[in-house]
């Protein structure tokens, strides 16, 4: 099994900092925000090793850090401090010390992501189409017909009706604007995929639905997937592996069956418990 | 002939704290046992004897407590699973220990010729072949033809069993672990999943159980270990 | 007391400035150099861009061409040539193409090829080809410099796929030199090929947005299109298919402005009024 990302010590804080943040904050505080100069410890030394072709789940509730980390890896924020590495069959490449030129790159065509909330992820100013024809030019696709052709093929697969390839986003329901973010995000076959809370607020069968599409998909193109989500769920369904967060920090980590059915940290105990 | 074990358990306990109680609940207690290729290894004992969280133990669902658990694998090395890394433990799953659990697991719009199959699919077995043996399977297992293309979630406890067994039986890992296989299932149906496992034990499947009759223990088991209920800890 | 004007109206601190201006643009084909723009007598959005290009270029011996939207004879261009008349004595002007060392155009490019010895000086309003698709300056920037044009390509994309073809008339995206895309001004589709490779200095002045680009001589400059669906200039063919002529001098390979007669007949003729005017002298 390969390698596909390692994050080592990764941070995030808002706010000017001081020697104490670290020391007063976290799950045993029970808060992000530093007492002592008002800084918030969004995220604090989260260390993980992700695989070719793996699906790792983060999970946590608000202010666990979870989607943080996430925006920190696809470059959407800088972080505080901390590295992250990044395999691509041979070549490694030191995530946050890339110039924004190199990152463009990478966000372009070898991550890809999708956001809980489709504005982030899609155009809403250009058709459905548009938004994935917009990926493929970002990536030198200079015929139309071929552009056409791969679009549609996305969204087909992303059970979109290909009639509808040509309408605005806005018209579409929260399910299917996911749905094209996800076809969007897959349109350069990237190996690296971050998922922020995509199923939630959808519909259950709405839900199901995407979740299935997701692991289809995975198993296709063996991409490795990071999914950031609050509901047990959906952890249970797509990761194999699981980080629990609280307050920033990584309370405890295993194999997603382990961490839900013999979880060892009291947070955790109570995560677990508290699903419907 | 003294074939060598494909696992050995020594000394394995589990025991779990829940905190918001305050409580510790011993669930196993010093379990020794050893599974064999070819050869079925039972589990008995009453109820609260930690019969299922060894299984799970060894599937790593639950963190053993302590003690070892020395697995043999394809290649030839000799692991403790209570200390494999998870990655390692997560490849194990794939290829090599397979676990037929009570509960049906599926994604929501599975059919379940494809969830019988998906061990095969994992193991790159091109998809028509993969499905053929899934359905060969289920008919042996009678889950009419009528339900193959449906998804599972809808079926009945026995129908889900039955289910659930043949994704358990259809690759040949090197260790399966059954937690009360044929529980809702009826005496003909009993009978053919006793063929199918004793198929298995004949390509070398070392098999660690639980059932719930002791009859079938009898029909099945080379080994039998008997476990007791922990004594209780004091609070 | 005499009161003097300053040759060629700006101060030698100001044309200095343009000229330095002018060497980065041809240092760097199609990138949008900010410069301290002048206010000038005439109010933005009248060429103070290509007038104050005009200015500080102009010396003596220099003949000057002032067109708007293809003719000598309208208002803007007869009020700019007039102001540089006044402000550079010993600088002639000159309707006839052949004639002009610098010639100061809005909205076209003269028919005849310009030669290697004269430049070309266009009035640009909007400098920015990505302002239609990024209003924040600090992003669009950014974009140009990496060379990230995609947001500008998906335009192409929706329009063929609502009209079956790229819809845009002038302002046409181009590429220059293999990477900035430029707004070539209002110039129609028709004279953006006229920019590839041209024997002259085109230069391109906005005076309200403070920005001097340039497409040096011989410099490869593409309209933006996909592999399957082409660049395309305006279409003067008629109903028979035949293309339509300038009534005046029966050209038939010339930008044609269409308009209505008095009797309320549709006639079509030159928008290069010296173009058309010299192939009448000629005894078309």
């Amino acid at each position: 099994m390969k390698k596909i990302l390692e994050v080592k010590g990764l941070t995030q804080l808002y706010g000017k900092g001081c020697d104490l943040c670290f020391d007063a904050t976290g799950p045993d505080k029970e808060t992000n925000i530093c007492p002592h100069c008002g800084s918030v410890v969004a995220l604090h030394n989260l260390d993980f090793d992700l695989f070719k072709g793996e699906i790792l789940g983060i999970m946590g509730e608000s202010g666990s850090g979870k989607s943080t980390a996430v925006k920190c890896l696809y470059f959407d924020q800088a972080p505080y401090a901390g590295h992250a590495f990044f395999y691509d069959d041979d070549r490694q490449y030191d995530l946050f010390t890339l110039n924004p030129a190199q990152r463009r790159v990478l966000r372009n065509r070898r991550f890809g992501m999708v956001y809980q909330n489709p504005n982030l992820g899609l155009n809403f100013g250009i058709s459905a189409g548009g938004n994935i024809a917009e990926r493929l030019l970002m990536n030198q696709v200079s015929n139309y017909g071929d552009i056409r052709a791969r679009a549609r093929e996305l969204l087909t697969r992303t059970e979109v009706l290909p009639e509808r390839m040509d309408e605005l986003p806005k018209n579409f329901s929260g399910g299917m604007q996911q749905r094209v973010q996800i076809a969007k995000a897959l349109a350069t076959r990237p190996p690296l995929l971050f998922l922020d809370e995509v199923t939630t607020g959808l519909d259950l069968s709405v839900q199901a639905r995407i979740l299935d599409l997701i692991l289809e998909i995975q198993a296709e193109l063996d991409t490795a997937m990071v999914v950031v989500t609050h509901d047990l769920g959906v952890i249970r369904l797509l990761a194999g592996r699981t980080l629990v967060m609280k307050y920033g920090r990584v309370i405890e980590s295993g194999l997603t069956d382990q961490v839900l059915e013999d979880p060892q940290h009291a947070y955790t105990q109570k995560l677990v418990a508290s699903a419907l | 002939m003294t074939e060598k074990p494909l696992l050995i358990a020594e000394n394995l306990s589990k025991t779990f704290f829940l905190h918001e109680q305050n409580k510790t609940i011993p669930s196993s207690a010093d379990v020794n046992l050893y599974v064999y290729p070819g050869k079925l290894t039972a589990l008995i004992g009453p109820t609260g004897a930690g019969k299922s969280s060894v299984l799970k133990a060894i599937y790593r669902t639950y963190l053993a407590s302590s003690g070892r658990l020395l697995f043999k694998t394809e290649a030839g090395d000799e692991l403790d699973l209570v200390r494999v890394s998870e990655h390692r433990m997560l490849e194990l799953r794939k290829s090599e220990i397979g676990f037929v659990t009570q509960f049906l697991h599926t994604l929501p719009r599975q059919k379940t010729l494809d969830v019988v199959a998906m061990p095969l699919y994992r193991q790159g077995i091109d998809k028509p072949e993969a499905r053929a043996r899934a359905a060969e399977l289920l008919a042996e297992l009678n889950i009419p033809q009528r339900l193959w293309e449906v998804p599972p979630a809808t079926f009945s406890g026995g129908e889900k069993q039955r289910v659930n067994l043949a994704r358990g039986l259809i690759a040949s890992p090197r260790l399966l672990l059954l937690d009360e296989p044929t529980a809702s299932l009826d005496a003909a149906t009993t009978d053919r999943v006793v063929e199918l496992i004793q198929r298995k034990k004949a390509q070398g499947v070392g098999m660690l159980a639980i059932f719930h009759h002791a009859d079938l223990v009898e029909r099945m088991a080379e080994e039998v270990v008997e476990l007791k209920a922990p004594a209780a800890v004091a609070a | 007391m005499k009161q003097g004007i300053q040759f060629a109206f700006l101060d030698e601190y100001a044309k200095r400035e343009i000229r330095r201006t002018v060497l980065k643009a041809i240092a760097i084909p199609g990138y949008q150099v900010p410069y301290s723009s002048r206010e000038m007598p005439m109010g933005r959005g009248f060429g103070t861009g290509g007038l104050q290009l005009t200015l500080a270029l102009v010396g003596l011996g220099d003949t000057v061409k002032v067109i708007d939207q293809g003719s000598d004879d309208s208002v803007n261009a007869v009020n700019l040539r007039k102001f540089i008349e006044l402000t550079c004595p010993g600088v002639d002007t000159t309707t006839r193409l052949q004639e002009a060392t610098l010639i100061q155009s809005r909205h076209r490019i003269p028919e005849r090829p310009l030669r290697a010895d004269q430049i070309l000086v266009l009035q640009v309003p909007y400098p920015d080809a990505l302002v239609i698709v990024e209003p924040s300056e600090d992003k669009r920037k950014v974009m140009h410099g990496e060379a990230d044009y995609a947001r500008l390509l998906v335009k192409l994309y929706e329009d063929i796929v609502k009209f079956d073809e790229i819809t845009i008339s002038h302002r046409y995206p181009t590429r220059i030199n293999g990477h900035y895309i430029i707004d070539p001004s209002p110039i129609p589709r028709y004279d953006v090929p006229k920019l590839n490779d041209a024997p002259a200095l085109m230069l391109f002045g906005a005076g309200r947005e403070k920005k001097i680009y340039a497409v040096p001589p011989h410099t490869l400059a593409e309209p933006l299109a996909f592999d399957d669906v082409a660049f395309r200039v305006e279409d003067f063919t008629d109903e028979h298919g035949n293309r339509r002529a300038c009534h005046l001098c029966g050209a038939t390979d010339s930008f044609l402005d269409e308009f209505f007669d008095e009797h309320g007949d549709k006639l079509f003729q030159c928008s290069d009024s010296d173009y058309c005017t010299q192939r009448q002298e000629a005894g078309a």
